[in-house]
């Protein structure tokens, strides 16, 4: 199936046009939606074609024997192939589709984890990961014997290069788990880089993309990494659908995840066979018209051109970070030199929450708390942030309105 | 701008958010109990004192968040000073209900006045991602009457 997504030249106005929801007004105001970090809004393509895919062509996967269940069995595939563009992989049967990030994590941290990690090894993340790249690997290392080893970040919020290699010295690191960028402070990892350093000493990269996909072109051939995961909600997908690209060889080396239907070649009560990679990994219905809408906005995304939005994007976040940072008692955390559209700010004087109600009342949606990122919070020496982030949607007008805004709270508290 | 906001940081809600009296830790205490929202990351943690015929004699507390619970939990302190367990734990109850619904239940008379005290708080019914942010300090509380050491407002 195929949703029109025209080529044009990236436009913020005609992209605002795109996403219905942009034309609602919050308590009477224009709504100014900085919460994209944390789940992005969806253009009309991705809606009609999950609404078209269920009105025309739905019927279950990979098992009926008739006209639906094959186009909907080949609008599934053709969304395993869409993934698999998207990042670069040397082959489509390299895409597995999960819930979310999470779950690719925890698939990561479950087969290959347990299934080739072996006790004694250790797993190496960061202090700026999501909860997400923190707790997998945590069960994994009290139902598995693994060590798990955190690699600090520099105060400017960057990976701390020097310590890492010094982490990994004694060969005993299988894997090496962190964020391509922190939904906390923006930063960009050096995806390269991290992938040579792991390699050099024996471990395997596995990258968690939920921000950078969103941001950055990514290409998982010229990174050279090993397994990177991503969520459709934060690419102006649905919900219900992630992303785990891994090697080839290393999906056959890995026991399955779930096991059920779909993920058999053959069962008897003795035994069974698995089916052949990624259908091994992909236990039970899956979320057929998730992948489809996932699809879509690739297709959508891609339309655009990394390249566009990239641009964009450095332009919303140097007007943010010059507009923020004239305003007194404002502190912003993260100062790294790449970064992406998330900009996390502390306000002397009022908590980050006081901060989020007060800039809801004036239409302006942001996220306060910790982030899933505790750790990270504590290394930061506070409880919560608030974070304004940044979507293909975003315009410096809204980026005025947010310093107004907070201005007004510094007033309401002073 | 704010107009409609005024209910929720009433000027009591600003000035004990801002100054709280017993936001200090109690070097002779009785009970002790800490309060996590982990949704959010605030935190409390309470000390509390008996006087000698078993009335609370003082509450202190240091805590992590924002104006609201921070004025919540300074109210608290200043309203359950001289009450027994038994009218704390309905105070509680009532400043519950207050946060939910935005009316006060009716208490018996001696409470009556305290829960006048509260009033203020009972405009973050109207935000409900907010309630929790006024009520974690009294889940706190109740916990520390149980001898619990541990309360989450989850
Ligand atoms: C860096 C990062 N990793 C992982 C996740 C988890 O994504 P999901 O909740 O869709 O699994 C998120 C978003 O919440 C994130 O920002």
């Amino acid at each position: 199936m195929s949703v029109g997504v025209s080529v044009r030249p990236f436009d913020v106005a005609r992209v605002r046009a795109d996403f219905p929801i942009l034309a609602q007004k919050i308590y009477g105001r224009d709504l100014v939606f900085l919460d994209s970090a944390a789940s992005a809004q969806k253009p009309r393509a991705v809606i009609a074609a999950m609404t078209e895919a269920m009105e025309r062509q739905y019927a279950n996967v990979h098992r009926g024997i008739y006209w639906l269940s094959e186009r909907a069995t080949e609008a599934y595939e053709n969304a395993r192939d869409a993934a698999a563009r998207l990042l670069k992989a040397y082959d489509r049967s390299e895409i597995v589709f999960t819930r979310n990030s999470t779950e690719a994590i925890n698939l990561v941290a479950h087969s290959y984890g347990r299934g080739v990690l072996r006790p004694g090894q250790a797993v190496v993340i960061s202090e700026m990961e999501h909860h997400a790249n923190i707790v997998p690997w945590q069960m994994l290392r009290d139902a598995h014997g693994i060590d798990l080893r955190v690699a600090p970040i520099t105060d400017s919020g960057e990976i701390d290069l020097v310590s890492l290699a010094r982490l990994l010295e004694d060969g005993r690191v299988g894997l090496v788990a962190l964020t391509h960028m922190s939904n906390v402070l923006g930063t960009c990892t050096p995806a390269r880089r991290l992938a040579a350093l792991a390699h050099a000493h024996g471990a395997k990269l596995l990258l968690d993309g939920s921000q950078a996909i969103v941001h950055r072109i990514v290409d998982v051939q010229e990174i050279d990494c090993d397994f990177y995961v991503f969520t459709g909600h934060k690419l102006y997908g649905p919900t219900g659908i992630g992303v785990l690209w891994a090697r080839h060889e290393l999906l056959e080396q890995m026991p399955p995840f779930l096991g059920g239907g779909d993920m058999i070649s053959s069962v008897s009560f003795a035994r069974s066979e698995w089916a052949a990679v990624p259908h091994k990994f992909e236990a039970g219905t899956p979320p057929i018209v998730e992948a489809i809408g996932l699809a879509t906005a690739i297709a959508y995304v891609e339309a655009l051109g990394y390249e566009a939005i990239a641009a964009h994007e450095t332009t919303l976040v140097d007007h943010a970070l010059s507009r923020l940072s004239s305003i007194p008692g404002l502190r912003i955390f993260g100062h790294a030199q790449d970064r992406g559209g998330v900009v996390s700010f502390a306000l002397e004087g009022a908590h980050s929450h006081d901060i989020a109600t007060l800039l809801d009342r004036q239409g302006i949606a942001v996220r306060a708390g910790h982030h899933c990122a505790e750790p990270l919070m504590q290394r930061l020496g506070v409880e919560s942030t608030a974070r304004a982030s940044f979507g293909l949607y975003t315009t410096k007008d809204e980026i005025d309105a947010l310093a107004e805004g907070i201005d007004r709270v510094r007033e309401f508290f002073a | 701008m704010f107009e409609d906001l005024r209910d929720l940081y009433q000027e009591v809600i600003l000035d004990h958010g801002r100054r709280p009296r017993h936001g200090s830790r109690l070097a002779a205490f009785d009970a002790t109990a800490r309060g996590d929202n982990p949704l959010c990351g605030d935190r409390i943690a309470l000390w509390l004192k008996y006087a000698e015929g078993g009335a609370i004699e003082r509450v202190g507390f240091e805590a992590k968040g924002c104006a609201i619970s921070i004025a919540s939990a300074d109210l608290m302190a200043e309203t359950v000073a001289g009450i027994s367990d038994e009218e704390a734990r309905q105070l509680a109850a009532a400043l519950q209900a207050l946060a939910k619904t935005g009316d006060a239940p009716i208490v018996p008379e001696p409470l009556a006045e305290r829960l006048e005290r509260l009033l203020p708080l009972a405009g973050v019914h109207e935000f409900p991602s907010r309630v929790k942010c006024a009520t974690l300090p009294w889940h706190a509380l109740l916990a520390a009457l149980t001898g619990r050491e541990n309360a989450t407002s989850e």
